[in-house]
């Protein structure tokens, strides 16, 4: 569904991607994790557009989608989340959603005609909240959310888009414990045709939600394979999962 | 159109009576108005924050000037063909305009209004220079002659001014209005979510260029004199001054500004011509302070405490 041919981007001396070959079927799981700058954010902002590499190609359903703009990806299918939260303060999550929406159906030129002719997109925001069960604060200002509420709205706004592929970049960072694994149970729970990559660090949540494993370490692509081969790889166990491994 | 609203609009037709001796400021007001609700929605809706925003206003006053010194003196059609060349110097200037934020952007709105007003001032056989531009002959409108006393003025200028009005509120309230108040909340989620956030922005600032220009086209028309004041740093600043003191970003804040700033100016400028910027420094800083979301802002607050 996604991949990529020889992706290669450095800042300065710095090597942040170097020969990412990623292949990426449809409907699986996937974990990216590495030690703190590995390139995990990097690699998302590579694939999505934000950042532009200095070489190779990334093909999104056998389209290639390298020189399309970040909103472009997004209509062809590509979504993701931001590890901060990147979202609309003074908009109500309804709001956030609809504009998403809105803009995916074609509506968002529309200037003439007032928002409650809408009520195909605006019922779609509110279904999408109540599944992600965020419909009880659909009015209230964004701001005013708890914050793991705002860490599903993050995905809310993706998935309004429709995508084909889903990157979650550290969904539950700052969540507490006991609610990431709410957090990832809900991730769990989306369509089984959609392909998500997610990045996490705590390697219980990984084992347990990922289907394949991607490892990578100083912009490279160390290891990739399923949870079990990747706790076995020698390379992997030495350069970063050594005392997980163990522990598991 | 909620009661409150249409309250409002009905008070603006009291000067007829209440005040005729003062129809041609109110009329001023009206066109300030407008001119500011032009910036909200740049400002207020999308977040540009612009220091230029007379060039479309001079611009469109400048248009309206020079087809009624060429004797194409009909004031409904030089203002829709000065708005319209308004909204074209906004369209091209937009594709500059909306690649920057912050200060980068101040300082780009600021260096094109300057160039503009720069390029007016030197081509004074076009423009008039620094004299002005000569022989500026408004047509009666639809038969009513432009009056000493500003009523057929104010009426114009009362009726444009609600009619774009009319055309803001719908698109602030349409898909589009969300997007853009979705640019202004987080410009970075917003391609994330698929939104060509450049595009809405170059197509905002032209509906706004087109607004600006026609208010410009107004005064021309209204006071039949255009000077360089029109593409001033002076009047961008102050449209921005009024457009904080009302509320931006609701609608209503242009309109609410410029009547106390312009009544509040009349009033001043009569005690103390001087001496009228003290006062307006003044203004800015007890509303900064006290207003920080302008009177409309400090208003709504006011009414939502009792909940």
């Amino acid at each position: 569904m996604l991949s990529t041919k020889d992706l290669n981007k450095r800042f300065g001396s710095l090597v942040v991607a170097q020969d990412i070959a990623l292949e990426l079927p449809a409907g699986v799981r996937y974990a990216l994790i590495g030690p703190n700058g590995a390139g995990k954010t990097t690699l998302i902002n590579l694939l999505t557009g934000l950042l532009a590499p200095d070489a190779g190609q990334i093909f999104l359903a056998g389209r290639e989608i390298s020189a399309l703009r970040p909103e472009a990806r997004v209509r062809a299918g590509l979504a993701r989340t931001f590890q901060i939260n990147t979202l609309f303060a003074g908009l109500t999550p309804l709001e956030s959603v609809a504009i998403a929406v809105l803009e995916r159906e074609g509506h968002a030129h529309n200037w003439w005609r007032a928002l409650p002719a809408f009520g195909a997109a605006i019922e779609e925001a509110h279904g999408l909240l109540a599944k992600l069960r965020l419909a009880p604060v659909e009015h209230r200002a964004t701001r005013e959310l708890a914050y793991g509420q705002q860490r599903l709205l993050e995905i809310a706004l993706a998935l309004a888009t429709r995508p084909r592929v889903l990157l979650l970049d550290e969904p539950a960072a700052g969540v507490p414990q006991d609610e990431s694994a709410e957090l990832f149970a809900a991730i769990a729970g989306l369509s089984q045709e959609l392909t998500v990559l997610f990045i996490e660090h705590d390697m219980n949540v990984v084992f347990r939600f990922a289907e394949r494993i991607i490892v990578m370490v100083g912009g490279r692509i160390l290891a990739e394979g399923t949870p079990g081969e990747v706790a076995r790889d020698a390379r992997v166990r030495e350069v970063y999962l050594g005392k997980h491994a163990r522990a598991a | 159109m909620r009661p409150l609203e249409a309250a409002f609009w009905a008070a603006t037709l009291l000067p007829f009576v209440v005040t005729p001796s003062y129809l041609a400021l109110a009329s001023q007001v009206a066109i300030t108005a407008l001119f500011a609700l032009s910036l909200d929605l740049i400002l207020g809706y999308a977040g540009i924050v612009s220091l230029g925003h007379a060039a479309y206003f001079g611009f469109g006053a400048y248009t309206a000037g020079l087809l009624s010194k060429h004797d194409f003196g009909e004031p409904l059609t030089g203002l829709v063909l000065a708005a319209i060349a308004a909204g074209l110097l906004g369209y091209v200037t937009s594709h500059l305009i909306v690649r920057f934020r912050h200060l980068a952007l101040i300082m780009l709105t600021l260096g094109l209004g300057l160039l503009l007003a720069e390029a007016a001032n030197s081509a004074s056989w076009l423009t008039g220079g620094a004299d002005g531009l000569q022989g500026v002959k408004t047509a009666p409108l639809l038969g009513f002659k432009f009056d000493l006393y500003g009523r057929t003025a104010y009426a114009y200028s009362l009726a444009v001014l609600f009619l774009l009005f009319l055309v803001a509120r719908r698109i602030i309230h349409s898909p589009f209005g969300l997007a853009l108040r979705g640019i202004r909340e987080n410009a970075r989620r917003m391609p994330a979510i698929g939104a060509p956030s450049l595009a809405h922005l170059r197509k905002v600032y032209t509906i706004a260029a087109v607004m600006a220009g026609a208010a410009g086209a107004l005064l021309t028309q209204t006071t039949s004199t255009v000077s360089l004041e029109v593409l001033s740093f002076g009047r961008s600043a102050d449209v921005l001054v009024i457009l904080i003191l009302g509320g931006a970003g609701r609608l209503y804040g242009g309109i609410v500004g410029a009547i106390i700033y312009m009544v509040a100016r009349d009033q001043f400028a009569s005690m103390n011509p001087q001496y009228w910027y003290f006062w307006v420094g003044l203004l800015l800083v007890a509303v900064v302070l006290f207003l920080p979301n302008g009177v409309l802002g400090g208003l709504s607050a006011l009414y939502k405490r009792p909940e």
